[in-house]
Formats: structure tokens, C-alpha cells, sequence
């Protein structure tokens, strides 16, 4: 009974899931429009002055992205540092 | 600890991994690539000595402290050329048209010149040098900790 009752809520959830993606990808490729990919590739080698459009974009347009990206690396190094260490410490004192 | 043969291999290809990681970061401006993916190219060859040589081996030249402290400067320089464009705006491009990294390129698809991008390949090298000790510490921390070695402080 209890698995039936999950079966029919996990048959709910997908069909809510997929009624909540549906719009999106029934909509043709790049539709909206968007201005900002064409100033994006018309201006980037005058206004950074790099051929390389996705690092133009990535360290100059969208930087902070970057930084937030940096900042991930920079948490996930240290919890594994720590977490490595502090078992280690564990395995000593006991 | 492999083979003879796997060990001297690996000796001689860590070289010609550093300089195409190096290159890749440095270049970054120019070709497909950038610090990440320069870094993770470098981290490559890190986790190829790991596999060659053992990580008690490994541990005797890659310090732990070493390594933090090089990704701190990477992150450090990163936030230091953001709020160096701060007169304008944060993350701004400071450098284009100064003598250093300014030249503009000719507009449209081109060879492209290594003297351009603004703080754009100093970033790079910021990131690459964030990303290769970061992935260097996680990897020779799992390893250590996985062989029951201690990790270096």
C-alpha cells in the first residue's frame, strides 16, 4: 500500500516536472530574441581588446560569474582539506 | 610505486605537460582555453606522477602549506584586479589602450596578438594559478588520506 501510494506520488511529481519544462523547449531555438549576444560578438575585440570571445566574456562581461566560480573551487578545496585532516586527527586520538 | 618503465615515462612527459598547460593559460586571450582549463590540463599531470610514484613520494615535493598558500595569491590577485577597475566600475577593463596587454586587434576573425586583453590573461594566470594548486592539494589530500599516509602540514 505505502509503495503504491509513492508510485502515485512520484507519477504526480513527474508530470508536474515535465508540465513546468514544457514551455521552454516547445518554443523555437533562441527565441526570445536577445540583443545582448550580438553586441556581444560585434564589440568584444574593441571594447576588451581579446580575440577570444568567450574569455572576453567570461573575465569581462560576466566576471563576477568568474568570481563566483573561483569561490566555489576555493570552498571545495577547503572542506576537503579540512574534512581529511580533522579525520585523520580523529583516527589518532582514539 | 609502478614500473621502471611507467616511472621514466612519466618523468619525461610531465615536461611537455607543463610547457601545453602553460601554453594554454597563456594563450588563454587567443585560443579556445583559459586558466581553468590550462590548470586542469596541469592537474593532469600532477594526478599522472600520483599514479607513477606513489603519494608518499609526492608528498616530499608537494607541500600542503605550499599549495594553499599559492591558490590564496591566485584568489588574492583575482579580487585585487577586479577592484583595480573600481574608478569605473567593478571588474572593468582597465588596461585596454595602456602600454600593458593594450593593443586592439583588427576587428573580425584574425590571428590575434598576444599583447592584447586588458587584465584579461593577467586573470587568466590568476585562475591557472588558483585552479592548479587547488585541484594538486584536493587530489594529494585524497591520496594521502586514502593510503593512510599523514598529510603534510
Amino acid at each position: 500500500m505505502r509503495q503504491v501510494t509513492g508510485l502515485i506520488l512520484l507519477l504526480v511529481l513527474v508530470a508536474l516536472l515535465v508540465w513546468g519544462v514544457l514551455p521552454p523547449i516547445m518554443r523555437d531555438f533562441g527565441y526570445p530574441p536577445s540583443d545582448m549576444d550580438d553586441y556581444i560578438i560585434e564589440n568584444a575585440q574593441e571594447e576588451t581588446g581579446s580575440n577570444n570571445v568567450v574569455a572576453a566574456v567570461l573575465f569581462d562581461y560576466r566576471a563576477l560569474d568568474t568570481l563566483g566560480e573561483a569561490t566555489i573551487l576555493f570552498t571545495a578545496v577547503m572542506g576537503v582539506l579540512l574534512l581529511l585532516r580533522t579525520l585523520k586527527r580523529k583516527e589518532e586520538s582514539s | 610505486m609502478l614500473s621502471k618503465i611507467v616511472r621514466t615515462v612519466a618523468n619525461q612527459l610531465i615536461l611537455f605537460i607543463l610547457i601545453f598547460g602553460l601554453y594554454v593559460i597563456a594563450h588563454g586571450h587567443i585560443t579556445p582555453g583559459g586558466g581553468f582549463q590550462g590548470g586542469a590540463i596541469i592537474v593532469s599531470g600532477v594526478i599522472m606522477l600520483l599514479v607513477a610514484f606513489s603519494s608518499k613520494e609526492l608528498k616530499k615535493s608537494l607541500r600542503e602549506r605550499v599549495l594553499s598558500i599559492m591558490e590564496s595569491t591566485g584568489a588574492l590577485i583575482f579580487a585585487a584586479l577586479a577592484f583595480a577597475g573600481i574608478g569605473t566600475v567593478f571588474f572593468y577593463n582597465f588596461l585596454v589602450g595602456t602600454p600593458i596587454f593594450g593593443r586592439i586587434p583588427v576587428p573580425g576573425p584574425g590571428p590575434g596578438d598576444i599583447w592584447t586583453g586588458g587584465v584579461i590573461p593577467l586573470m587568466n594566470f590568476a585562475v591557472g594559478l588558483k585552479v592548479i594548486a587547488g585541484l594538486s592539494a584536493v587530489v594529494l589530500a585524497i591520496a594521502l588520506f586514502s593510503s593512510g599516509e599523514e598529510v603534510e602540514e
